[in-house]
């Protein structure tokens, strides 16, 4: 933080110099952060590993295009009423208003979905909030990348099927949902359900209420249903403590199968040995070894502007995740630069073509030293997901090694119900979806 | 010297029974509205308008809702975000299924669906009382959101359970501009804050009176304890509707039942216990002071230290200067910050002569 004074000092002083060029050429990007509250520990680590990326960014190559980048924290402490404060009070701020807005949580995403339209900023929700707003055509502004929950559904599936030799062998075993009962745990059972009909597997769906710290009931269900994996799908210190009464009630960890939001180290460690064996899927990968993170180690870290006050918690799976969310912002503006100008700062209207028309090959995450790192990405007008993929990773005690390749989703299936779920939402709000053809 | 009723004659019941009894009240009372009806839509921006007045107001209404229960009838109350969920879940439906179906018409039946709900979730108060009565609205707080979750209908089939507010337009006049949802907003408030006003200066609100103080007694002069629970039950839940139905039309936008949480109820009794506790004006007082601190918290945390402590740091701070505040002003003024005006206007009638 230190850094940004200095950065904005800084800015402000080659603005009085060069009378206004100077200003011109920064791209300000709003974060509506949560450092306080239950989910403060994700929040650090996501917003850390952003920040810290973008710091790099600004230290190693000059900012994006010679553009650098600012930004500014705002406490959201992940409630909607605040998250909407954070949003109007930052989308004027910086030379051309906030750039994007990413606020990391399903709910303020469903606030601020339809001021985004109105006020022209792209809304980039990795992994998490709206699954429908993959139709680019009735969501121009909002952007699921990399995977939906939805998708992210039927690669679990499919990994499973690759674990038990073929998706045929999933005829007559029987899977459990072990669901975190709100909006987030009930997103999923729409597509379970069509894929039980489709395998030809059962399906029991489980709920476990708020906050999911006591599970005995459920997982003796479990035991009597002898299911032959387990979906985890959990939120905070529900995961931690499924793993847990798993163990006790010895079901075996191998088989059980969690979300991105139930794989990270802040949810097996607390286990502590029971967690070993433990699955669970992820749109990044966990370590520190890959070239990205090292720069960010040189450049960042090694002059003490590091962002996290735990320096031990850098390549941390939700870490990591605040990188890939620093990777396509960079990367979305660098697209948007090649079309509307090197080295300006652009309108948050530029960036969100760049959103939209983002090409991350795999040869090019390797030319920035993120080979494996993410999955590779292809937006369009259509498509605001682009990719769908994810990895799988499985805890050994003292950290997550990867265990599969990128599994692709299932599009044949989710495709439809996003655009049927999307066209009831035009519907319902009297949106004429854009013609896509039409504007290439 | 300027705040003195001497002089001012009452010649009639009517004179005498007047919501604001004393005339520089009246015109304080009609300048603050010209003031928030006519200049504030001018020189506010969009900022101000979304993200502060609006809240602000919705808030102030839920918590005239939980103050008239609470504060008024002595029933403690936990589920006031969960009428507030009943609120806008039945007003969405009532757009949704019901062709042509006036924005305001809706926002009523909304707000009597959750008077249904309040009165229901009622019921035992007339057997159980203090705490143990927190804990029975408890349930309403979590049994209506898990129903809101659970059963589609109410949603329409969304996925997630989320609900998204339809464009509200009145006799022809869209409600899209900050501008316009302000007055909107305003407008109901207001309305509905003055009826609150007057109707606990009534019989209704001496009876609520009654019962919180001594329901034994109230019973023995003649008040009928189930007819007046229920029916502070029902008032209160009804504001607390309303207030939802706002909080998603006017503000969000977009909520889903998660919003409607317990946080959320702690909040609103939190503002009528920091605001004053059986006040109309504490309501407005408390809902700004929990809505708004914390935000001017953040500002000033960010334009002046926050540059040179760590992010996590001042996040933090924040939290506990906030923290502290509440804990200052309870101990300073037990009795919320309405209470410090009251004790004001009173030194104001003496003044300059306190003796």
């Amino acid at each position: 933080m230190q850094f940004k004074k200095g950065l904005m000092l800084g800015a402000t002083i080659a603005g009085l110099l060069t009378t206004g060029y100077a200003m011109a050429q920064e791209q300000y990007i709003g974060l509506p952060s949560y450092r306080v509250g239950a989910y403060a520990a994700g929040g650090t680590a996501l917003y850390g590993g952003w920040i810290d990326y973008m710091q790099m960014v600004n230290a190693r190559d000059g900012g994006v295009g010679g553009v650098r980048l600012t930004w500014e924290e705002c406490e959201t402490e992940y409630n909607n009423a605040r998250g909407v404060e954070c949003y109007e009070r930052m989308k004027n701020r910086g030379p051309t208003g906030n750039t994007v807005f990413q606020p990391l949580s399903t709910g303020i995403t469903y606030a601020v979905l339809d001021r985004v339209a109105e006020d022209k900023i792209p809304l980039v929700t990795m992994g998490y909030g709206r699954t429908d707003a993959a139709d680019g055509r009735v969501f121009p502004w909002v952007f699921p990348l990399i995977t939906t929950y939805w998708s992210q559904n039927t690669a679990k599936i499919r990994f499973i099927g690759q674990q038990e030799g073929g998706m045929e062998n999933l005829r007559g075993k029987k899977i459990v949902n072990l669901y975190h009962d709100s909006a987030y745990g009930n997103e999923t059972i729409p597509v379970l359900q069509a894929q039980a009909e489709q395998h030809g597997f059962t399906l029991v769906n489980i709920p476990v209420a708020h906050p999911g710290n006591e599970q005995q009931s459920q997982w003796l269900r479990i035991r009597q249903e002898r299911p032959d994996w387990v979906i985890l799908r959990g939120w905070g210190v529900m995961n931690p403590t499924a793993i847990r009464t798993a163990a006790r009630t010895g079901f075996p960890r191998e088989k059980i199968v969690g979300v991105w939001w139930s794989g990270a180290e802040e949810d097996v460690i607390p286990v502590g040995d029971s967690a070993k064996g433990y699955i669970a899927a992820g749109f990044n990968v966990a370590g520190d070894e890959f070239p990205v993170i090292q720069d960010i180690k040189t450049h960042v870290y090694a002059n003490g502007r590091g962002n996290m006050e735990d320096p031990s918690r850098v390549g941390s799976v939700l870490y990591n995740r605040g990188v890939v969310h620093g990777i396509i912002t960079v990367e979305a503006i660098r697209k948007a630069q090649e079309r509307y100008g090197d080295g300006k700062s652009l309108t948050p209207e530029q960036v969100r073509w760049g959103f939209e028309n983002l090409d991350i090959s795999d040869e090019y995450l390797e030319s920035i030293g993120a080979a494996g790192f993410m999955p590779p990405l292809q937006t369009s007008c259509e498509n605001h997901e682009g990719s769908g993929m994810v990895k799988f990773q499985q805890w050994d005690g003292e950290r997550w090694n990867v265990i599969t390749d990128w599994i692709e989703s299932d599009q044949a299936l989710v495709r439809p119900m996003i655009e049927a779920s999307a066209a009831a939402y035009a519907a319902e709000k009297g949106i004429t979806p854009r013609d896509c053809a039409a504007e290439n | 010297m300027l705040y003195r009723e001497a002089g001012q004659f009452k010649a009639s019941y009517q004179q005498d029974q007047a919501i604001f009894p004393i005339t520089q009240d009246k015109i304080g009372i009609a300048a603050l509205l010209a003031f928030f009806f006519l200049v504030v839509p001018f020189i506010a921006n969009q900022y101000w308008l979304q993200a502060v007045l609006i809240p602000v107001l919705i808030f102030s209404l839920a918590a005239i809702g939980l103050n008239i229960l609470t504060g008024y009838c002595g029933q403690l109350s936990l589920g006031s975000a969960a009428f507030m969920a009943v609120g806008a879940f039945g007003t969405y439906n009532f757009m949704l299924r019901i062709d042509g179906m006036p924005f305001l018409v809706a926002i009523v039946l909304g707000g009597l669906c959750a008077a249904a709900v309040g009165v229901l979730f009622g019921l035992p108060s007339l057997r159980i009382k203090g705490f143990y009565l927190a804990v029975a609205t408890l349930a309403a707080q979590f049994f209506i959101v898990w129903v809101l979750v659970k059963f589609g209908w109410f949603s329409n089939y969304s996925s997630s359970g989320v609900i998204t507010a339809q464009r509200v337009s009145i006799l022809g006049m869209e409600f899209r501009s900050p501008e316009m949802k302000y007055l909107l907003t305003l407008s109901i408030v207001t309305v509905l804050a003055l009826l609150a006003k007057n109707m606990v200066r009534s019989s209704t609100g001496r009876k609520w009176m009654a019962v919180r103080d001594m329901d034994v007694a109230a019973e023995v002069i003649g008040i009928r304890l189930m007819r007046t629970k229920l029916q502070a039950f029902a008032i209160s839940s009804f504001y607390c509707g309303v207030a939802g139905a706002l909080y998603a039309y006017m503000y969000l936008g977009t909520v889903e039942p998660d919003g409607f949480n317990l946080e959320l109820s702690f909040k609103i009794l939190f503002m009528i216990i920091i605001g004053g506790v059986a006040s109309i004006m504490g309501s407005f007082i408390g809902a700004a002071f929990i809505v708004l601190l914390p935000v001017f918290l953040n500002v000033v945390m960010h334009t002046s230290v926050g540059a040179f402590i760590p992010a996590n740091l001042a996040a933090n701070l924040e939290l506990i200067i906030f923290g502290g505040l509440i804990i200052f002003f309870l101990i300073v003024e037990p009795h919320g910050i309405a209470r410090l005006w009251q004790l004001a206007k009173e030194k104001l009638r003496l003044w300059p002569f306190p003796h």
